[in-house]
């Protein structure tokens, strides 16, 4: 079988397979956000750069190659890391706190796995109302990394399109599809894909806060290395 | 209005000296004096430098969150607001009863609360001046200094202190700013082992609390002319009282006495609050200044905490706390006592009362049942009232058709006090600061007032849009060219 080393380690590899997944299929974590298994790569969020034959790729779209020598989990890559967490905390609203996916979250799991100390760059402090029209679920802006995977879902799966990105660079942000971009104004639905799959806590139920204790929730007893290995093997 | 001492007549002339900040208190605060060339007090404030804003920023948020970010307010009692917003919001959910567990659960934590704050004020904040004196060595007066010179009572502080956090730990999952209690109910119980880890220390805490009341009052009863007398002022009492007229620190309704002890509002219900108290805006501080509405704020000001709630109860139903309390009111012949420095021994009488509630309460087995939430119809508004450590805590809001908050107000104890504790800082400057060569350790006792109050002076600043603003304009010689004011 093909393999490539990851920071020295012997990856075996079907033709096809990104180095994430064949990395994870072999035991090893490279962090993602935006990547989910049900998916085509996205390779927006970047949190799964490597460097592979002396170039920074996104190991989710980038396919595993014989003989490549993959750098993952070094201090220079993960460092990188740590500054993309920075990025995506300053240019959103995060108060993890107050927020119910507080331990749920990938995005707060990932700032503790790569030791984000301290939030490094200026605040951008976004002006981003939550829509709370829809009767079931509410969306939080604040929270949203343009991980794209709710557009994707609401698209792909659920088949309605709910959700959009839109606007260039820092000025990007998620919208509704409907006229008036009320989520209330669409045929959203709680038991839709998109309603569980957003990685951070911008859809969550309404009326539920806090439900889960705290030392029960997902991160609360391991880290999101361990949980994602964890479920690659189930 | 304007109270003696407030504010100086011709202020330009004035010599200031600022305490800034006052310490060994809670969030951050600064007081002002300012004296003729004789060194005659003519002004003196405690101004609120910091500014939070939870009641503007609250709104818009859902609703589901508040109790869990209204917290934040307090690194010291943040289970105070946490409950507070959770009584406030569980109309909201429709539960206008919560479940038996959920009671005990919320109770159990709130007394690990007052335990934890009021052993913390006792020993680590104003024990260093009871102890050492009001004009020891400044490098002395601190817990360090009390930790070497009385090792015992150090250590008896901090383990109280740490019996109370760990209540608050179990209750709700973290010893600062858990998740305990949501809209409704609770999200936990207690399980036996907790229980029994809690129970394993319960009556040696009791009979700490119990030495802590007794030190209290033996420093009080030694130096009765300046206890008794130290920032003395008279004011109303207010705290909530349980039905039968008991001391219940976690629920109630409103009592009021006046400054002779005569009982003038009672059995108000938490929801009619706003039907009663007012508050002033003034424009030197962030702080607002509540008063009985139909009272004035002349005359209808007040005080809250330890000294009010133990006076105004008609008893304490817990036996031990109970015979100190009859004591306490005993040195008062008949009289409420309203010196400040009495706070104090009142304040171990309900850390007392607090270790005695918690240990019936681990012996109760609805702390182990699951049955957590309540429901019902759902409603638009809901106000909750608990008695915070440093005192009535009142929490109002109300939620949109979109589950959004559309209406915050908060009114903190330490808000409660204002008037209160600027009455003491002008007793105080006038008794003993006036006419004298100011020293480091005269400057200490203004301090000393101010500590008696146990001010959280971080939680209590929020009013966003409402606040009195005063611009001036002074030309380079000094002389005032130009004066804006608004609000206030």
């Amino acid at each position: 079988m093909k393999q490539f080393l990851l920071d020295g380690q012997p990856v075996p590899f079907e033709d096809g397979q990104s180095i994430l997944e064949a990395a994870r299929q072999a035991g090893h974590y490279i962090p993602s956000l935006c990547w989910h298994q049900d998916f085509p790569a996205h390779g927006s969020c970047k949190l799964c750069i490597v460097k592979a034959a002396g170039r920074h790729v996104s190991a989710c779209a980038t396919p595993a190659k014989e003989g490549w020598e993959v750098e993952s989990d070094t201090p220079e890559m993960n460092g990188e890391r740590r500054a993309l967490l920075q990025m995506l905390f300053v240019e959103g609203n995060h108060f993890c706190p107050s927020c119910e996916k507080s331990g749920n979250c990938e995005l707060q799991a990932l700032g503790y796995e790569y030791e984000m100390l301290t939030s490094r760059f200026r605040h951008f402090f976004p002006d981003r109302p939550v829509d709370a029209s829809h009767p079931d679920v509410l969306l939080d802006f604040n929270r949203c990394i343009f991980c794209e995977l709710c557009v994707r879902a609401s698209r792909d799966v659920d088949g309605k399109a709910v959700f959009a990105l839109t606007g260039r660079g820092i000025n990007k942000h998620l919208v509704v599809n409907a006229e008036s971009g009320r989520l209330g104004d669409t045929d959203f639905s709680k038991d839709d894909l998109a309603a569980r799959i957003c990685p951070v806590g911008v859809i969550l139920p309404k009326g539920r806060g806090f439900a889960v204790p705290i030392g029960e929730r997902t991160y609360d007893g391991q880290s999101i290395r361990e949980q994602k290995l964890k479920e690659e093997e189930s | 209005m304007s109270f003696e001492l407030e504010t100086a007549a011709n202020r330009e002339n004035l010599r200031r000296v600022a305490i800034d900040p006052v310490s060994r208190v809670e969030g951050h605060g600064k007081v002002t004096l300012l004296l003729d060339d004789a060194g005659h007090v003519k002004e003196a404030r405690l101004h609120i430098v910091e500014f939070r804003g939870f009641e503007k920023f609250i709104q818009g948020r859902p609703y589901w969150e508040v109790p869990v970010m209204v917290q934040r307010l307090c690194g010291i009692c943040p289970v105070s607001h946490h409950l507070a917003a959770a009584k406030a919001l569980d109309p909201v959910v429709g539960a206008l009863t919560v479940t038996p567990t959920a009671d005990k659960l919320r109770r159990l934590m709130h007394y690990g609360q007052i335990l934890q704050s009021h052993a913390l004020h006792f020993f680590h904040l104003a024990s260093p001046d009871l102890l050492f004196g009001f004009e020891s060595p400044v490098q002395q007066r601190n817990i360090v200094g009390v930790a070497g010179a009385w090792p015992e009572v150090a250590k008896k502080g901090v383990l109280l202190r740490k019996f109370g956090q760990e209540v608050i730990r179990i209750t709700t999952g973290k010893r600062v700013h858990g998740t305990g209690a949501v809209p409704g109910g609770v999200n936990r119980s207690l399980s036996a082992t907790e229980r029994d880890s809690l129970l394993a220390d319960a009556d040696r805490v009791i009979e700490w609390s119990r030495e802590a009341v007794h030190l209290a009052r033996q420093l009080h009863e030694t130096n009765a002319a300046l206890y008794d007398d130290f920032g003395l002022f008279r004011s109303h009492l207010l705290s909530l009282v349980r039905a039968d007229g008991a001391l219940d620190l976690y629920d109630g309704h409103l009592r009021l006495r006046d400054a002779r002890g005569q009982i003038v509002r009672d059995a108000i219900p938490c929801a009619d609050y706003d039907q009663h108290i007012v508050e002033e805006v003034k424009s030197w501080s962030y702080m607002k200044f509540p008063f009985i509405k139909d009272l004035g704020p002349a005359r209808g000001w007040y005080k809250v905490g330890p000294l009010a709630r133990v006076q105004n109860c008609d008893f304490i139903p817990s036996p031990l706390a109970e015979v100190e309390r009859q004591d306490f009111i005993a040195r008062g012949e008949g009289e409420p006592i309203h010196a400040p420095l009495a706070y104090h021994w009142a304040r171990m009488i309900e850390m007392l009362h607090a270790a005695e509630i918690i240990r019936e309460l681990l012996d109760d087995p609805d702390l182990l049942s699951d049955q957590r939430m309540a429901d019902g119809p759902r409603g638009r508004e809901g106000v909750g009232i608990i008695e915070a450590p440093r005192g009535t805590l009142i929490h109002h809001y109300r939620v949109g058709e979109d589950d959004l908050v559309s209406y915050c107000n908060l009114i903190v104890s330490t808000t409660h006090n204002n008037q209160a504790m600027n009455e003491a800082v002008r007793q105080v400057a006038r008794r003993y600061l006036d006419g004298r060569q100011l020293t480091e350790g005269l400057l200490n006792h203004i301090e000393v007032a101010i500590r008696a109050f146990d001010p959280c002076l971080s939680c209590a600043t929020h009013a966003l849009g409402k606040m009195p603003l005063v611009v001036e304009l002074h030309g380079p010689d000094g002389a005032q060219l130009d004066r804006a004011e608004r609000g206030g």
